[in-house]
């Protein structure tokens, strides 16, 4: 009479392989990291019957870049190094007489009234050819961004003791709890109205 | 007196192994969990320049990407040694982006239409006469918020 016994076990050793196989499977298929890079704004296109509005030539700092990519700095050929540092002496210059509306309190600058008068009114022009190096390009406005970027840092620490690129990565990241969201909301807002990013891309000349 | 009952002497009994597929299960979850699959493959060299002035790139569900660069080696002989522009794994033209841009735009939930970033991943070496075309192109569907993407680096690095 054959013997009674249960099911028989079924072995469950290669259980381990069999994950550690589609586990291999998905590290290899998917990524990690998530992108980074330079966020711009490009100018919407202005209706054709708009005037567009008069800028004084002392706020307008231009940046040139040709083909091989040398920098033309306010007529001046400049090397790039030296652009983030002509930048935000531009942009902190506050030129604008004492008592006057545009007057800047908070500006740093050497006060030269041929340069700008307000942070919120001075304007970066980058121009480029169709040929110059994109690689040349990103490395201008990455020093461009810095410029601003510096300034920004400046007035966040005078005014809450935290830089003002850790403030915006936390208040732009999803992960951060709402309230504290809400709150860092204001500051980023109020940094950037201290010195708003305008930074005008004409189209490129041939 | 009690009596201690004696051990058994001998080896020591064998590490179960019954709860590693539940410890490799749980990696392969967290590994499932907080990557994102490869949703195209790059037809184009992507060799993206450095920068360390960069925003990440948060909620991968509000991007548009936009490849441009040399094709690569196996596409060479069939288009050539130019940069183009690569939009979900077909090579297009600058014609193109508008209405990719649009019919991207229309896949995406409503909440999410006005809040869209497109991702340009350029090839360090390519011409900014294209970028402009594709940023004229951009302008013409207001998809104006971009993101130059980058890898993390000395922006001095790029002009070697």
């Amino acid at each position: 009479m054959p013997r009674r016994k249960g099911a028989p076990e079924v072995n469950a050793g290669s259980m381990a392989d069999i994950a550690f196989l589609l586990l291999i499977f998905f590290l290899v298929t998917t990524t990690i990291d998530t992108d980074s890079g330079l966020d711009r704004m490009l100018p919407p296109i202005e209706p054709p019957t708009e005037e567009p509005p008069v800028i004084k030539e002392k706020n307008i700092f231009t940046v040139n870049i040709n083909k091989n990519g040398q920098l033309l700095v306010e007529e001046k050929i400049m090397d790039i190094k030296n652009l983030r540092e002509a930048a935000v002496a531009f942009l902190d210059n506050g030129g604008a007489a004492q008592g006057s509306p545009e007057y800047c309190n908070y500006c740093e600058g050497k006060r030269d009234i041929t340069s700008s008068d307000n942070p919120s009114k001075a304007i970066i022009s980058l121009k480029n050819d169709r040929e110059t190096k994109y690689s040349t390009y990103i490395t201008v406005q990455n020093e461009l961004v810095g410029a601003y970027n510096d300034l920004r840092n400046r007035e966040s620490q005078r005014l809450y003791n935290i830089d003002f690129v850790k403030m915006e990565a936390e208040y732009l990241n999803p992960e951060t709890p709402k309230d504290t969201r809400d709150e860092l909301k204001d500051k980023v807002r109020r940094i950037q109205e201290l010195f708003p990013q305008k930074l005008s891309e004409a189209e490129t000349s041939n | 007196m009690a009596k201690f009952a004696k051990k058994k002497d001998g080896d020591l009994p064998a590490v179960s192994t019954a709860s590693l597929p539940d410890i490799v299960f749980m990696l392969l979850f967290f590994f499932m969990t907080v990557t994102t699959m490869k949703d195209s493959s790059i037809m184009v060299e992507n060799n993206l320049p450095t920068a360390n002035q960069t925003k990440k790139l948060e909620k991968k569900d509000r991007i548009i990407y936009i490849f441009a660069g040399k094709p690569t080696r196996e596409y060479q002989n069939v288009y050539g040694t130019e940069t183009r522009i690569q939009l979900n794994d077909k090579f297009a033209n600058v014609g193109d982006v508008g209405s990719y841009i649009l019919e991207e735009r229309a896949k995406k939930p409503q909440e999410l239409q006005n809040v869209l970033t497109t991702a340009l991943k350029v090839d360090s070496d390519a011409n900014m006469g294209l970028i402009s075309d594709i940023k004229l192109e951009l302008r013409k569907v207001n998809a104006l918020k971009v993101n130059y993407t980058t890898s993390e680096g000395d922006a001095f690095n790029n002009l070697n």
